[in-house]
């Protein structure tokens, strides 16, 4: 039998995803419609034999947690267990300090995934892979490629073309070692505990998604993209009737929109989300409550929720996406100042946070519970 | 009567809508500015107007010929193939000028006011010197040409150009009127009538200052044209309230040429003026705006502050703030925000001008 092992960290050092982190742990943001490690878990729960899920980060208890894991459970009809971690003991030595309850039931493999990625997640292709290698107790990390300036921020990994052996692992060189680098996504089996020593030593918090929440849109968009696929009925559909719908884009069913509005590409819109006439939102995620009205024009940023935006009023980020022409690009790691200004990126709205009509704030971010009373550009507003 | 009106260039400031169109034709308030001149003027019983050009255009030429037939004035042009200054263009009409003896008005292009020509008339005879100038009070006197004159006469003392201590707050208008004799002190040469001829003619006390009741703008460049435009609207609602729109969706002084049309849900004004054939969508938010003819403005997008040109189009959801100016044919791709963008003309824009920039 199988387990899944999901690192979901603790409380954000990062900053960006500030204004947001204050209501919800970050493994609970929405993205693409649903909680980040839901996309985990119904990954996990796509592998024969899997039979537990074990999340482990150091976040104290708290009711958004727990009420995730009774209807995850309810939902996905496997166990799922948080496990809380003292205090910060990083990805290897979560997993160690934890290693007799992963290995209850004696697992013959774990995978171990950590939150903050954004994934297809070939768990299967995995399996079958180490099975392919015939070394039953070989662990198999996933690679992918980042161009040169990238992957040193990133693990490199040096393996071997032919049999895919990893010959040499440098966590974020100072020089290039490899454009193959660590996705965070590993195959383990008990063994590993014994090995537990230098590979996992730093903290891989700054993986692929690191703690900025420009890349929660972007992951929005793979997520939405993947849809098509494996969940075409969370992708809105373009109706008479109902709004105008671009490319993909993800509609709770309780959300309310007017015909006249033009949503996507790439747009979530939470629970009770109020849309008026004509507004315009591309790029973005409007969380839960939030109420868009009459022409307002959201790009690029996440809208907080019970937020409001007024009449005419424009919202605007900066898209920190990856060049597109590139495929292998991957989100570079953010600087929230560069030269003493504050780096444009997408623009944040915390929660409850009320932006008058005929305003635009461009490329900011504002704290939650604020009614601003002009316009902003570039800036953070307490 | 005679009148001179100071032309002058290729209306540098005024760009980009002078590089499609001269100064004096580009439209104030749904009509050229020189034809809130010339209709004053004729008012006030001017049968003979002679304009002073530094750069000849064949299309002001043409313009003038139907304006002769319209207002029933002779129209003459006086190309002035060197730069003369202000008042070396008078010199160069010396001719026409001087077919009558009776005094002539002289003025700038650029201003806009509740044009005073009949009172002036009526204040220069009564004080029967050589020339009479229009002031105005400012708040800034510095940037202008200061008068310091006797209260009650209005004969003038000094006149200060561009003084950098307080003198006066009241500045020279740049509408004056003048006896033929004024051209005897003018040279065929660059020569600036504030600087050189205006203090002599104090100094003998020749020269005498009528204060202008209302509004006054210079409006050669876009901020004071807008600015200008306010001013002009306002006026407009206490003189001619019946040629201001109103019904819902309307707010404030706004002006709209019949044949424009406006969609609903609209909110149009205070202080915007939309010329012949614009097309405004649904869902618009237009405040302190010039729309020049033949434009589009597309769905749910809010303008403040702007001048957009002939023949344009605005996609939508686009947001245009902060004297924002577009050229003639300009078109701005939906979803964009210009901020003090100055587009030169057939330019089209794809990206967003956060910060005030000019697009070539």
């Amino acid at each position: 039998m199988l387990k899944a092992v999901i690192l979901i960290g603790g409380p954000q050092k990062g900053t960006r995803f500030r204004p947001l982190s204050f209501e919800v742990p970050k493994p609970l943001f929405p993205v693409a419609g649903v909680p980040m490690i839901q996309h985990h878990i119904e990954a996990c729960t796509k592998v024969p034999s899997m039979k537990e899920i074990v999340l482990v980060g150091f976040y104290q208890p708290n009711e958004a947690l727990s009420r995730f894991l009774v209807s995850a459970q309810q939902e996905f009809k496997i166990p799922i267990r948080y496990l809380q971690e003292y205090a910060a003991l990083g990805t290897g030595g979560g997993i160690y300090h934890f290693r007799d309850q992963i290995l209850s039931g004696s697992p013959e493999a774990f995978f171990v995934l950590n939150a903050d990625v954004c994934s297809e997640f070939p768990l299967p292709e995995m399996l079958a892979f180490q099975q392919q290698r015939g070394d039953p107790h070989s662990f198999v990390m996933l690679g992918t490629t980042a161009n040169r300036k990238q992957s040193l921020n990133y693990g490199c990994i040096v393996a071997n073309m032919e049999t895919c052996e990893v010959l040499h692992y440098v966590e974020k060189p100072s020089t290039f070692v490899s454009e193959i680098i660590n996705c965070g996504i590993y195959l383990f089996t008990p063994a590993i505990f014994q090995h537990i020593g230098e590979v996992f030593q730093r903290t891989q918090q700054e993986l692929l998604l690191g703690a900025c929440l420009g890349s929660a849109i972007y992951a929005s968009r793979l997520y939405l993209s993947q849809y098509s696929q494996c969940h075409p009925e969370r992708l809105a559909p373009n109706s008479p009737e109902g709004p105008t719908i671009r490319g993909n884009v993800y509609l709770h069913p309780t959300a309310s929109i007017d015909r006249s509005a033009v949503l996507g590409p790439n747009v979530s819109i939470g629970k009770g989300v109020m849309v008026g006439a004509g507004v315009r939102v591309r790029e973005s995620i409007i969380l839960h409550g939030a109420s868009l009205q009459d022409h307002t024009c959201v790009l690029n940023s996440i809208v907080g929720w019970d937020s409001t935006i007024g009449r005419w009023a424009r919202v605007e980020g900066t898209p920190s996406d990856p060049n597109p022409n590139d495929p292998y690009a991957k989100i570079d790691s953010e600087t929230l100042f560069r030269d003493g200004r504050l780096t444009p990126s997408i623009t944040i709205l915390g929660c409850n946070v009320t932006i008058p009509a005929e305003v635009v704030i461009l490329n900011s971010i504002v704290l939650p519970h604020k009614e601003l009373s002009r316009s902003f550009k570039n800036q953070i507003i307490l | 009567m005679k009148a001179l009106i100071l032309v002058g260039g290729y209306g540098t400031r005024l760009r980009p809508l002078t590089l499609s169109t001269p100064k004096p034709l580009v439209e104030f308030c749904n009509k050229p500015i020189l034809l809130h001149q010339l209709e004053a003027l004729r008012q006030a019983g001017v049968d003979h107007v002679i304009l002073a050009v530094s750069y000849m255009s064949e299309v002001l030429e043409g313009a003038m010929r139907t304006q002769e037939q319209r207002l029933g004035i002779r129209i003459s042009l006086s190309h002035e193939k060197e730069p003369l200054g202000t008042a070396g263009p008078l010199a160069l009409a010396r001719e026409l000028l001087t077919e009558s003896s009776e005094p002539f008005f002289v003025l700038n292009s650029d201003v806009i006011c509740d044009f005073p020509f009949t009172d002036l008339v009526r204040f220069h005879k009564h004080h029967g010197k050589e020339g009479s100038i229009v002031v105005t009070k400012v708040e800034e006197p510095s940037k202008y040409g200061v008068v310091v004159c006797e209260a009650e006469t209005g004969r003038i003392h000094r006149f200060v150009e561009k003084p950098q201590v307080f003198v006066s707050n009241k500045i020279n208008a740049g509408m004056y009127i003048f006896n033929p004799s004024l051209l005897h002190r003018i040279q065929l040469r660059p020569t600036s009538i504030e600087k050189e001829i205006f203090p002599v003619m104090a100094q003998d006390a020749e020269l005498y200052a009528m204060e202008l009741q209302g509004f006054w703008m210079d409006i050669g460049q876009p901020k004071d044209f807008l600015t200008g435009m306010c001013m002009f609207l306002q006026s407009l609602r206490v003189q001619h309230p019946e040629r201001l729109h109103a019904g819902p969706g309307f707010v404030g002084n706004v002006l709209v040429d019949p044949s424009a049309q406006i969609g609903e849900n609209c909110t149009i004004g205070p202080n915007v003026t939309i010329g012949a054939g614009v097309v405004v969508e649904d869902g618009v938010r237009i405040k302190r705006c010039t729309i020049l003819k033949g434009s589009r403005i597309r769905s749910h997008s809010w303008l403040e502050s702007c001048i957009v040109g002939w023949l344009s189009s605005v996609g939508q959801w686009v947001r245009m703030e902060n004297v924002t100016v577009l050229g003639e044919d300009v078109i701005v791709n939906d979803e964009l925000y210009l901020n003090g963008a100055n587009v030169l003309p057939h330019k089209s824009i794809a990206e967003s001008v956060p910060e005030p920039r000019i697009i070539m």
